[in-house]
């Protein structure tokens, strides 16, 4: 802030409240002639005024909000560039609260950073601090069951994009992931029903009995020289690629859902999927805790 | 009160078609509001229909109450106090006409836009930039014929009613301008010409000063002349005006900071923001003791008059809102009461308790002399609407106290950890109970407005009498 604008600050706060204190003393006084007269003697559509003084409670009160503002405005930056007595900032306070929860709550986790993740899930204490941190930080997306919806992994399964090893986890955790399907319809034909046809194909992989209906069985002999392109992404045999985030085609879990329509508008316009990286938003002691939490959900620890 | 003598050379037909859709807009906007209520309390009620859902109608409940309803109240009833009080016939008659048609126009574009998604973004200040513009000329317009008509009274003062009511207009006009300005890309696109802090800050300039200047110095004005004329008592004190009113349009300008606590603006204005808050709070009040004690030597009348009833009940709620908005903006009671329901509390016991009371108490004070009528059709009724808008706005605000303060504790609950005790839909479902109860009190308070639409129109159609001015209920 330059000095100019700190000035006019301060100048026009002084201003407002030495006016409301000037306005207060100037009508405080009452001559002895007025105070005598009923009505101010004016009448508006037969409203008359009385002059009745100011309420001396309401005059004290006015007055102290006055002094409180002007304490205040001494006490805590307000006025320009000044910075209060009390060197008061939002960013101070924010910065001392922050550091005196890490130094309530860090050894806590640095205890349970030492244990790997395979062990720490035998730890009760461990998997609810990892769940209210899941509840936190994760459930808005994922759910509070960590069972997702639609666009967002079920956590709870065994069946994983990217991978349900420890280090895979604490890497989507930590690095996010950004799934990306690029939309197929040209190089498969750019028709609707050679779409459909490839639809009815990837459905057909984890629903072998479609093959059983005549015109599903065409459309599936149809579409399967053309399942090459996606091959390259989720293998020939269509079961995916964790490295790549490929999602496998044969099993029953549909991220986007397991409707004809859904996977025709997959292969159509593609599908984008981010996981936004929280590295700079959790320790890294945090960060394995919550792993240890989501490894639990498919891992049961041995009773 | 000598006005059957003189009201022949006022211009009354601006006034009651004003006063008329005040009251249609009100069940409008307030129908709105009960639906976007019961949204809240069952999401499915949604329907799944982006122009039904809550996002789209709740900008058009705020919009219709404030603007429709109360602006249609705000603009009858200064034309109609303007004229009395300046012993002058409304200049530019005109003018005022289109002041009318214009502002119906604004209403229905905002009722056909805002369901249909399109919107600036800013909080009471959705509406598109063509509609920005027609507010602009219709503003001008009100202006030019209440400024007008204060230049032509016959006495040299001019009542303190009008003060109110001219800050009002003035403040508005500035509001409206600089916050709405704003580079237009397409018919119905626009982007605001402030970014980042900037925004938020001109943006709460204009929210808090929409409150302070339409929601508070316009229904003064309202109160000014409304309350003495229907008490019959001199208005309480002419200094106290005088202090109250400088000190409120000079303070009120610098509190929106206190919406933005705790966030990216500077610390130097959240701090200004929060000391002049508080120093509202007494300039607030002096609009409420000279309203209050105006009525002292006739407190009996509260008694036997449920229009009186509406007025002094509204100037406590008023009372009571602006103690409650100077606490909240201190900021350790913001840091638990900021986003939470309490703040929806708190803009309805201003917007219900004071707005609409003060509003319908004017109304039936005035439908009956515009139209010639001696007195209401029922007086019963307006005794009944005062006990539905009573509860309704007690079971509205209660409901949200309790749920906004359950909010923030919940919120704010943390364990050994250092994690959260709850997340948000732990602390969503909690709130379930309370969005009925708020439900029910909108619902009663709705029931009163219709019952005042059926009095209003039974009183219109009933056979015409003299000029009434003693809507007393007779003693039993």
């Amino acid at each position: 802030m330059s000095d100019f604008w700190s000035w006019f600050i301060i100048i026009i706060v002084a201003i407002n409240l030495l006016g409301c204190a000037g306005l207060l003393l100037w009508n405080n006084q009452i001559s002895p002639e007025e105070a005598a007269k009923e009505t101010t003697g004016h009448s508006f559509d037969g409203i008359q005024e009385r002059n009745a003084p100011l309420p001396r409670w309401w005059l004290f009160l006015f007055i102290g909000t006055l002094i409180f503002a002007c304490v205040y405005l001494v006490l805590y930056p307000g006025l320009g560039k000044y910075q209060g007595l009390l060197n008061w900032s939002s960013t101070l306070q924010y910065e001392k609260e922050v550091a005196l929860v890490a130094r309530q709550t860090d050894p806590l986790f640095e205890q349970f950073a030492k244990v790997p993740v395979d062990e720490l899930i035998e730890y009760p204490e461990a998997l609810a601090v990892g769940g209210r941190l899941f509840a936190n930080n994760c459930a808005i997306c994922h759910g509070s069951d960590a069972r997702g919806a639609k666009g967002y992994p079920n956590l709870a399964d065994d069946d994983w994009l990217y991978g349900g090893e420890p280090k895979q986890i604490i890497a989507s955790i930590a690095q996010g992931r950004t799934g990306m399907m690029p939309p197929m319809a040209a190089a498969i034909g750019n028709t609707d029903k050679a779409v459909r046809d490839m639809a009815i194909y990837v459905q057909s992989l984890s629903r072998p009995n479609l093959a059983k209906d005549a015109d599903k069985a065409a459309a599936i002999e149809r579409a399967k020289p053309k399942f090459a392109v996606c091959a390259a992404c989720h293998g020939q045999d269509g079961k995916g690629i964790q490295a790549m985030g490929a999602p496998n085609l044969t099993d029953t879990t549909w991220l986007y859902g397991p409707r004809l329509e859904d996977i025709e508008t997959t292969i159509r316009e593609g599908r984008k999927g981010e996981m936004p990286k929280h590295e700079n938003l959790l320790t890294e002691e945090k960060i394995h805790v919550i792993a240890t939490y989501v490894y639990s959900l498919s891992n049961k620890p041995a009773p | 009160m000598e006005n059957s003598a003189v009201s022949p050379s006022y211009n009354y037909t601006v006034v009651r078609q004003f006063t008329i859709m005040s009251v249609v807009w009100g069940i409008v906007g307030m129908l709105v509001g009960v639906i976007i209520a019961a949204q809240l309390a069952w999401p499915v009620l949604n329907f799944e229909l982006p122009w039904f859902s809550f996002g789209r109608l709740r900008p058009l409940h705020t919009n219709a109450v404030i603007f429709a309803f109360g602006g249609s109240a705000l603009i009858g009833t200064s034309y109609y106090v303007v004229q009395r009080t300046c012993q002058a016939t409304l200049a530019f008659p005109k003018l005022a006409a289109f002041s009318f048609w214009g502002w119906q126009a604004v209403i229905v574009a905002a009722a056909i836009t805002l369901p249909m998604g399109y919107t600036s973004s800013k909080e009471y200040a959705e509406l598109e930039w063509p509609i920005d513009i027609l507010i602009t000329l219709v503003w001008v317009a009100y202006a030019i014929v209440f400024f007008a008509t204060i230049a032509r009274r016959k006495q040299p003062h001019i009542y303190v009613a009008n003060w109110f009511y001219g800050a009002f207009i003035i403040a508005v006009a500035l509001l409206h301008v600089i916050n709405n300005i704003a580079i237009p890309v397409s018919a119905m696109k626009s982007y605001s010409v402030y970014s980042g802090s900037i925004d938020a800050m001109v943006q709460w300039w204009y929210g808090h000063n929409a409150v302070g200047f339409f929601l508070t110095a316009g229904f003064l004005g309202m109160m000014y002349y409304y309350v003495p004329v229907q008490a019959q008592r001199p208005v309480y004190s002419y200094r106290l005006s005088i202090v109250h009113f400088w000190a409120l349009i000079a303070v009120y300008m610098w509190a929106g900071p206190h919406h933005l606590h705790y966030s990216s603006l500077p610390d130097w204005a959240q701090s200004v923001g929060m000391a002049f808050s508080i120093v509202l709070l007494a300039p607030s009040w002096g609009g409420m003791i000279n309203g209050m004690m105006t009525l002292s030597g006739a407190w009996h009348k509260l008694r036997t008059d449920p229009i009186i009833r509406f007025m002094i009940v509204a100037l406590s709620f008023y009372g009571m809102s602006t103690f409650e908005g100077p606490m909240m903006s201190i900021k350790t009671v913001n840091a638990l009461s900021h986003n939470t329901d309490w703040t929806i509390g708190h803009v309805h016991s201003g917007a219900l308790g004071w707005v609409a009371m003060i509003t319908i108490g004017a109304i039936y004070v005035m439908i009956p002399r515009l139209f010639d009528r001696k007195q209401m059709y029922s007086i019963g009724w307006i005794n009944a609407h005062f006990w539905l808008s009573t509860i309704g706005t007690v079971l509205y605000i209660a409901s949200m106290w309790v749920s906004g303060i359950m909010q923030g504790l919940m919120w704010r609950a943390v364990n050994a950890d250092g994690t959260l005790t709850y997340n948000f839909v732990q602390e969503l479902v909690e709130r379930q109970p309370f969005y009925a109860i708020r439900l029910l009190g909108g619902v009663v308070f709705f029931a009163g407005m219709v019952l005042m639409a059926v009095n209003v129109y039974k009183t219109i159609v009933a056979e015409r009498d003299t000029h009434g001015d003693d809507n007393v209920l007779q003693a039993a």
